[in-house]
């Protein structure tokens, strides 16, 4: 009963600032005398064209969905885990450094694959442990720490990539060398380039972390935890151990994107390889408030809006600069995060409902 | 000023917490609200300031209809209120949090507010310093900084929701003879919520009963002119409990049970802390036996029974818990050896906001990796049962009533821990509830746990302990003999009279 009127409004609540934000993004595509219609036009052309297209979009939802879910599990601990980027780099780095260290035969190119893929996993947990030791052992908060991080494994990639794993000829801070071809994730096909098997281990992990967060004890104990880390001491949970291991699943996942980056989208490895999706998905789980449910569908809008917006620089008619996707996400997340505010000032109990309707779903009520 | 509620009618769900309420309340009196937990004081009171609309109902300021939604429209109708759980700014001065508190706001220069403010402070004999933080003030000083903000607006009503629950005897006298010179002097309503009868007795002027949501009753106190014997307190008293329950509630006594071997050895502990000169304490709680630690507020009890359950620094000193040293344990080691730590602030420390009772449930549930949710929603049922919490299993923590948030934490304790550590078990509880928690108790000293407590109620203090140890500016004071000593002798010692006794 109480249920279907939140979600009403629930939904209400995301579809307004949706609207609201392409309005005020037309009116700017019109303000600089363009079409907004032909800006959709382009932007679903760039997208969603052919297959190849569309591959591109999912080449991007895969590591964005990673990383969101991962950060999906560390804002349900409470945690700011802003250093998931440098997570997914250094998820990159310990791949990059197995595709040109461990040099398997052909034959043994799947089984390469699932071990570098377990190598960024370790990667980012490092990471992301390094974050929640700071934070844990010596009260430096997340944030800082994962700032910090971020920017070191930043230098970190640009040493061994203008140092150690320069390229024999032609050595920049461009890049390594492209990896040896057992490494590298395979084609589906060449029309439609992606990773199958990476698209199932996406999903694999939204039902394993969907079921880890509302069925089991880890769950309930990082949700306590993030809703009152002191109380949560007192009724007997391992608030130190929860909150690390929030920082490890999520550094895992987002380690995962990292070696995605590298050994898929540029076999090889870059400056910068990360290219943002860790703050991406910041703004997937802000938007989202923490909402698992919804991801997949979101950061898979993101993907489609980013991918396309690569046309609107191409297509004759507009010439506009891709940056209006960012623009145009940056007022999605401030208008809904906007309006999540004047809900719950004038409806203060759904609000509070709103935000169980997962965790309800997965549970009887009484 | 006068204020009449008519046919007030509020519901959360099915619960209809209140029904159908009609009062006046007249200028220059002090009025009592009582009820057991969840009987909806706190939402009508929280209907009159304006943080809670009603669902039906009027509000009659001086015979004429008020149409007001939030508490800023009811300060400006003259009604404000000092919530039951106060809120928090804690990085701000005393000063700042009166300016900015106040609705002329910035308009209001910083000097004229200082002079308003000590002048307040001054009237009431409070002890607020204008440049000292929230964070540091007692409980009662907040309250006294709330209370001079609100008359500073103007305020012509003032509510409180259970101001006593947290503050000493001495704060409570000055804050009661704030609230007497207000409603004699300046004609001011005063609404009281309180569960502690003698403090209704002796303040108000009259007294309404909430039961299950409906105005069960009213009746006028005793004046406190002709003085207040005890024989007519006493009176009283069972006259309110039977409004309030239903029947008289008989006297409350406990049996004392053979103590069995040490359970927790304090030698010599030292803790430390900025304010207070602490002295070494050592004392020795042995299986079965309930210590109660009396004393002002901030007097050292705190500060020692979080020591005790490691959640508070140990500067020197032995601390023993059934023979293992346990100075270098976590509160989380000590956990697991059933040394169990119970906080006053439920919300704070001890209950987590957001959460349903079922997931509490869950979260103290000895239990797999995977939660089977039926089982727990009915094992939360059971507990609702048991512990006779006005709440169900799907409701989150926060939206049941103050007394009834204290069941649930005293229902999610261990069913035979080895020592309980509990700061206020019974704040904020009606009598019967009080008494009810206390059967509990004693039922798991009986199976040999040891309990130390710390209250405000010395008749608590005195009808439940085995001994009792008064702390008093960080000295410890062990009382000779707990059978022997009166309230009165109490709260002499309490306020630091040891030749005395
Ligand atoms: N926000 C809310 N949502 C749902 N139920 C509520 C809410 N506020 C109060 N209730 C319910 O209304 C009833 C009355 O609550 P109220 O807080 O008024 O009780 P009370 O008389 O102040 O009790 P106590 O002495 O324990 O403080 C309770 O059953 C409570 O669970
Ligand atoms: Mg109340």
């Amino acid at each position: 009963m109480k249920d279907t009127k939140s979600l009403a409004t629930q939904i209400a609540f995301l579809l307004i600032p949706v609207a609201i934000s392409l309005a005020v993004a037309a009116i700017l595509v019109t303000a600089v005398g363009r079409d907004p219609l032909e800006v959709v036009d382009a932007l679903w052309k760039g997208a969603f064209k052919d297959s190849r297209k569309l591959g591109g979009v999912v080449n991007f939802w895969i590591p964005l969905t990673l990383v969101s879910i991962g950060l999906v599990v560390t804002f349900r601990a409470g945690l700011w885990n802003i250093g998931v980027e440098g997570q997914m780099m250094m998820g990159a780095l310990f791949a990059s450094w197995g595709a040109q260290y461990l040099l398997w035969d052909a034959s043994m190119s799947p089984l390469l694959n699932l071990a570098l893929i377990a190598l960024s996993a370790l990667g980012g947990m490092f990471w992301a442990f390094v974050v929640g030791l700071l934070k844990i052992r010596l009260g430096v908060n997340e944030i800082f720490g994962g700032v910090a991080l971020n920017a070191l494994v930043n230098v970190i990639s640009i040493y061994m990539i203008s140092g150690p794993w320069q390229p024999r000829i032609g050595g920049s801070a461009q890049g390594t060398e492209p990896f040896p071809v057992p490494a590298l994730l395979p084609e589906f096909s060449k029309t439609f380039p992606v990773n199958i098997f990476m698209i199932l281990l996406v999903f694999a992990a939204f039902i394993v972390v969907m079921i880890m967060l509302n069925a089991t004890r880890w769950g309930l104990n990082l949700k306590a935890v993030g809703k009152n880390m002191r109380s949560a001491l007192l009724l007997g949970v391992a608030t130190e151990r929860a909150s690390m291991s929030a920082f490890l699943v999520c550094g895992a996942l987002a380690g995962i994107a990292g070696s995605y980056r590298v050994l898929f989208t540029f076999d090889n490895l870059r400056p910068l390889a990360s290219g943002g999706i860790g703050f991406l998905g910041l703004l997937v789980v802000l938007l989202l408030s923490i909402r698992l449910l919804w991801v997949p569908l979101i950061t898979f809008a993101f993907a489609a809006i980013l991918t396309g917006s690569t046309r609107l620089q191409i297509a004759p008619s507009l010439k506009l600069d891709s940056s209006l996707a960012g623009v145009l996400q940056g007022m999605l997340v401030l208008f809904v995060i906007l309006f999540q505010g004047v809900r719950e000032i004038f409806f203060p109990q759904r609000a509070v409902d709103a935000e169980d309707i997962e965790t309800n779903e997965n549970r009887p009520n009484e | 000023m006068q204020i009449e509620l008519r046919n007030i009618h509020k519901r959360f769900g099915p619960v209809h917490a209140n029904q159908d309420i009609s009062v006046t309340f007249h200028e220059g009196k002090i009025v009592g609200i009582l009820g057991e937990n969840g009987a909806g004081k706190s939402t009508l009171m929280k209907i009159l300031s304006g943080f809670q609309p009603a669902d039906q109902g009027q509000i009659l300021i001086d015979g004429q209809v008020i149409d007001y939604t939030g508490p800023t429209a009811a300060i400006a109708n003259g009604i404000g209120m000092l919530q039951q759980d106060p809120l928090d700014v804690g990085a701000f001065t005393v000063l700042e949090n009166f300016i900015y508190g106040g609705a002329e706001g910035i308009a209001l220069g910083r000097a004229q507010a200082e002079a308003t403010l000590d002048d307040l402070s001054a009237r009431f004999g409070f002890e607020l310093d204008p440049h000292q933080l929230i964070d540091n003030l007692l409980i009662a000083q907040r309250q006294q900084l709330e209370i001079v903000r609100l008359l500073a607006l103007g305020v012509q009503t003032l509510i409180l929701d259970e101001p006593t629950t947290g503050i000493s005897a001495e704060q409570k006298i000055i804050l009661f003879d704030a609230l007497r010179k207000l409603a004699r002097d300046e004609g001011m309503i005063i609404l009281l919520v309180s569960h502690k009868l003698e403090d209704v007795i002796e303040l108000c002027d009259e007294v309404l009963v909430l039961r299950a949501g409906v105005l069960v009753g009213d009746m006028e106190m005793p004046s406190a002119d002709h003085n207040l014997t005890g024989a007519v307190i006493a009176e009283t008293k069972q006259h309110l409990v039977t409004m309030m329950f239903g029947e008289e509630l008989e006297a409350q006594s406990r049996e004392h049970y053979d103590l069995g071997k040490p359970v927790l050895e304090v030698d010599q502990l030292l803790v430390h802390d900025l304010r207070l000169d602490m002295q070494p304490i050592s004392m020795s709680v042995q299986a079965s036996e309930v210590i109660g630690l009396a004393g002002l507020d901030g007097s050292g009890q705190e500060l020692f029974m979080r020591a005790c359950a490691r959640l508070g620094r140990i500067t020197g000193g032995n601390l023993r818990l059934n023979g293992d040293n346990i100075v270098g344990a976590s509160y989380r080691q000590l956990f697991h050896r059933g040394c169990v730590f119970g906080a006053a602030g439920r919300l704070e420390e001890g209950l987590i906001a957001g959460l349903t009772l079922t997931e509490h449930t869950a979260l103290v549930a000895d239990d797999h990796m995977r939660i089977d949710w039926k089982s727990m929603a009915k094992r939360t049922a059971s507990r609702i049962d048991q512990y006779r919490v006005k709440g169900r299993a799907a409701d989150n923590v926060e939206q049941l009533s103050g007394g009834n948030q204290q069941r649930v934490l005293m229902g999610l304790l261990p069913d035979d821990p080895q020592l309980l550590i509990l700061e206020q078990p019974t704040r904020g509880l009606d009598v019967d509830s009080a008494r009810w928690i206390w059967t509990q108790l004693l039922q798991r000293c009986q199976s040999g746990t040891a309990i130390i407590f710390n209250s405000s109620d010395l008749e608590e203090l005195v009808t439940y302990s085995d001994r009792i140890f008064v702390f008093y500016a960080g000295r410890v004071y062990p009382v000779p003999d707990v059978s022997q000593t009166s309230i009165d002798e109490l709260g002499h010692l309490i306020g630091g009279e040891f030749q005395q006794a």
